[in-house]
């Protein structure tokens, strides 16, 4: 081989992209090549340079943003111009709910459709930690790390539990942003599954029992207690997630019972 | 110059952002090294997320990223179009002979390995945005995002051939700037 040819592929040795063949070639002409072992050395050492340093860029909030504004809006958001045959059917609406807010039953049903949205968001939101890098901000097995780390992020500071000894290990806690607000979630693992715990401030402090939904084929627990609401969401089977709830409501109970 | 996307099927646009936004960072970082102008960059990002979108019935592969980097490209190449035909034209493009130059070999009379010094981020930085088109694509491909040389060959649309070639040419270039910027702190 030559040292033209070397200086070529000693880059694919580098990047591991040379089949093994090849690379012993090179690998032979580099040792009786005092240049181009100068020059492997050179390029490793300016890899590892490059690799470590911070060379990427952020891109801008607003950037993100105009491109948000531009792609059509969920569905729950879109606003339409009502058409004039829309706005008599509003009318006709109008009074039938009217008699209905009456009774409570519109703020009732406007709830639901609010935590409908809120739960898409949150399979979103678990979704996109999958997504390499995204899982977790700190890393620990440990609550008493986890649970400090929130502190002055949130406006209220997730009970973090560790459940190793249950069977789902604690592996560290990440902020995201769900209904437009900064949100705390704990992440468990079960074997290979992941389990994001949303967490976040309610108004309401009556306690609500678990439900489980289906939703893009992850299943959500979701339940109120002390004015916190809770999601977990996973793509664990449903009475697995299920003892995950039990077992962190349990665990909620004795800590502070 | 970007258009609102017309396609109003919020469907498409839940599994658009779903795949695409993660990489948004990454589609900044490299329109920031082909354009090196932060508003040029945000305005060739944002027109290659609006087509992107508008393909995204016809995505069926490679992977999100380089899919986005090889509409993200064109987008660029026609930034460059336009400067070119305005008078403050900040890039200098190679002509095509200058990759047929033979590989560089100032290095020839000093054999031994030197020590490179660890230069910080900006630095870093600077050296690779003086890299002369096409090198630098290729090598902020390469070394800050991470593609394979097929990827590459797929984004730049040339065989994996001039990939390999270009990346030596960028990377002997760096190594010289990087070692003439020693020789200016000595």
């Amino acid at each position: 081989m030559t040292c033209d040819e070397a200086e070529v592929l000693l880059h694919a040795l580098i990047d591991g992209e040379l089949d093994a063949g090849h690379a012993r070639d090179v690998e032979t002409h580099i040792a009786g090549c005092q240049h181009c072992a100068a020059a492997l050395s050179d390029y490793r050492e300016m890899s590892k340079a490059v690799a470590d340093a911070d060379l990427r860029y952020k891109a801008p909030p607003e950037l993100r943003q105009r491109i948000e504004a531009a792609l059509p809006q969920p569905l729950a958001q879109v606003v339409q111009m009502p058409s004039r045959r829309a706005v008599l059917r509003g009318f006709a609406m109008g009074s039938a709910v009217s008699a209905l807010a009456a009774t409570g039953l519109v703020a009732i049903v406007l709830r639901n459709d609010d935590m409908e949205r809120i739960q898409s968001e949150v399979v979103s939101a678990h979704l996109r930690s999958l997504q390499a890098g995204h899982l977790i901000d700190v890393i620990s097995t440990d609550q008493h790390t986890v649970k400090p780390w929130f502190n002055g992020k949130l406006d209220v500071s997730p009970p973090v539990i560790n459940l190793t000894a249950e069977g789902f290990t604690l592996i560290g806690g990440r902020l995201d942003y769900v209904d437009a607000r900064a949100i705390g979630a704990v992440v468990y693992r079960r074997r290979q599954h992941v389990i994001n715990l949303f967490v976040a401030q309610t108004a309401s402090t009556e306690r609500r029992s678990a439900k489980i939904e289906t939703i893009q084929g992850f299943n959500i627990r979701h339940w109120s207690d002390r004015g916190l609401n809770y999601w977990a969401v996973s793509d664990l089977a449903k009475d697995e997630l299920a003892e995950f709830g039990d077992k962190f409501e349990a665990a909620m109970g004795s800590n502070t019972g | 110059m970007p258009v609102k996307a017309s396609d109003d099927n919020p469907e498409k646009a839940r599994r658009f952002r779903e795949a695409a936004l993660p990489y948004l960072d990454d589609a900044y970082t490299l329109a920031r090294y082909l354009l090196r102008n932060a508003a040029d960059a945000e305005d060739a990002v944002q027109e290659c997320y609006l087509r992107a979108f508008k393909h995204f019935d016809s995505y069926r592969g490679p992977a999100m990223k380089p899919w986005l980097f090889a509409i993200l490209r064109n987008v660029c190449r026609a930034e460059y179009a336009r400067r070119a035909t305005t008078p403050t034209s900040a890039i200098e493009d190679v002509p095509e002979s200058a990759e047929q130059a033979p590989l560089w070999h100032e290095t020839q009379e000093t054999p031994e390995a030197h020590l490179l010094r660890r230069w910080d981020s900006d630095t870093i930085r600077r050296l690779v945005a003086a890299l002369a088109e096409p090198f630098r694509e290729t090598f902020v491909l390469r070394e800050i995002q991470n593609l394979s040389y097929r990827e590459i060959a797929d984004v730049a649309e040339v065989p994996v051939g001039t990939v390999m070639s270009r990346l030596a040419r960028a990377r002997a270039m760096l190594r010289s700037a990087w070692m003439a910027e020693q020789e200016q702190v000595k």
